[in-house]
């Protein structure tokens, strides 16, 4: 038996996994997987925490991807990080940059088993900000800038890729380099929030086939852990990386809240397998899920079984079919073989797709209470008997 | 990484960043300081790596871990390679 079929049929324990700590976030970016923003109140407490990591040490777990939300502004965060670091759970944590001070950077560089990963969605301040918001890309870049200061050496510079940035793979290559980072890109899935705007931001067909070249060229130094592995159908080249869905079956998240999902881009009941905070903890929920199991059955390729690139892309990506509202046993939407568009037109004329399962957004714009905080503004200036201000209709 | 090539008539032992973790068809087999993920493919093998702390060279690991004579050539390039990945180390 191959080694990729081992992976197939699942394995002990995850090699790596993602643990978001919290939806809370300082940026709202528009095309957030898992919707973050806010704090949840029933998020896992530090030392619930610890019993994850625990677990991880006893389950030789390698090591787990950190997010959230952005993970660092949990007051607890590096106290985390020393713990798991400290019971040999390498961690690798994704971050906006905002709290990577040049104190911080010095600290980071100076630990062992760990690894940054900043986000940057565009080459330049606009494609990016258009994305992850105003000043994030200045933020991104300072951070950067304190890493490289500090001399923490190959850290990572993670793209997800889109229509307004496909064009400016060379350009975060030498981003890259300039800092000492590696370029790790990875795939718009059109999860969270991503479900509102990945009609607009997903690479076109035409920008795809450039990506393949793209990866066959460069594919060795740059990563993509199991991103683009629908790629394959273009050629008879295999893209370096790991070309299958890892989802429940090498890989999994826990999220905020302790729910562990088959796979980060898929918060949603439907791949719901437990809660760390369940009898038998997380080792329970990866060994006994019957959603795991399932997952780690043969997947039959449907509608694709006939295709002749179903071998080299065994479908593609379960959450990008599931939340543009396709079958699991279709074509996935950005289908090479042209087969996504013509499912995606079938969808659309049915059901209404499935919502992401938690929503924690920031709810739009602050709601400006001026209850007991000096004097009303002068263009707001109250005028009923009920306001509270004590400056009620008064005009000077 | 060593610059001296393998020679299994010397001693070696894992490195000390690496983890190996028990898996059905073998190991998996992780570096912490090159972050590098690989595979042990066989369960012999692994008895092999676990072994050669203990054996005065490598050689001995594989007599120790029941290698047949047939296969040692397979199983010395294999340590050949796991040495120039940094997995394995002099001692």
């Amino acid at each position: 038996m191959k080694l990729v079929e081992h992976f197939q049929h699942g394995l002990d324990a995850p090699i790596c996994l993602t643990w978001e700590l919290t939806y809370a976030c300082n940026l709202a970016c528009v095309h957030c997987l898992s919707s973050s923003g806010r704090r949840d109140p029933r998020e896992l407490t530090t030392a619930e925490c610890k019993a994850v990591i625990d677990e991880l040490r006893r389950l030789q777990v390698f090591y787990v991807n950190i997010g959230g939300g952005e993970p660092t502004i949990r007051p607890d965060f590096w106290e985390l990080v020393e713990y798991a670091v400290g019971n040999r759970v390498g961690v690798k944590f994704s971050t906006n940059g905002v709290r990577i001070t040049p104190d911080r950077a010095r600290l980071l560089a100076a630990t062992d088993y760990v690894d940054v990963q900043l986000s940057l969605d565009g080459a330049t301040r606009e494609v990016n900000d258009a994305v992850r918001g105003p000043g994030s890309f200045d933020t991104a870049m300072r951070a950067m800038g304190n890493l490289r200061a500090a001399g923490l050496r190959g850290f990572k510079l993670s793209v997800v890729v889109t229509r307004h940035n496909a064009g400016q793979l060379d350009a975060f290559r030498r981003i890259a380099e300039d800092h000492g980072a590696q370029l790790r890109i990875t795939r718009l899935r059109p999860s969270g929030r991503g479900a509102d705007t990945w009609d607009a931001l997903h690479p076109t067909a035409e920008q795809q086939h450039q990506l393949y070249d793209w990866l066959l060229r460069h594919g060795e130094q740059v990563l993509t852990g199991d991103s683009f592995f629908h790629l394959n159908a273009l050629g008879s080249t295999p893209l370096p990386g790991l070309n299958l869905c890892g989802a429940g079956r090498v890989v999994c998240l826990i999220d905020p809240v302790g729910d562990v999902y088959a796979c980060p881009f898929a918060i949603h009941d439907e791949f719901l397998a437990g809660n760390v905070r369940d009898q038998g903890g997380f080792t329970a929920v990866w060994r006994e899920s019957e959603l795991f199991a399932r997952l780690r059955t043969p997947q039959t390729g449907g509608a694709c079984t006939s295709c002749s690139a179903y071998d080299a892309c065994q479908g593609g990506c379960m959450a990008a079919k599931f939340f543009t509202g396709l079958p699991l046993d279709g074509p996935d939407p950005e289908c090479v073989k042209g087969n996504g568009e013509p499912a995606l037109a079938a969808a659309g004329a049915g059901t209404a797709k499935p919502r992401p399962g938690k929503d924690h957004s920031h709810r739009g714009k602050r709601v400006p209470v001026a209850i007991g905080w000096g004097p009303p503004e002068p263009e707001r200036l109250p005028d009923r008997t009920c306001d509270t201000s004590p400056l009620a209709g008064f005009r000077p | 990484m060593s610059t001296e090539p393998f020679d299994a008539a010397r001693p070696y032992r894992l490195s000390p960043t690496v983890a190996v973790r028990p898996e059905p068809f073998g190991a998996l087999v992780y570096d912490f300081t090159t972050r590098r993920l690989s595979f042990l493919k066989t369960r012999t093998l692994v008895e092999v790596v676990r072994g050669l702390e203990e054996q005065p060279d490598a050689h001995a690991a594989l007599a120790s871990a029941d290698v047949p004579e047939a296969e040692r050539g397979r199983y010395l390039d294999a340590l050949a390679g796991l040495h120039a990945a940094g997995t394995i180390v002099a001692r």
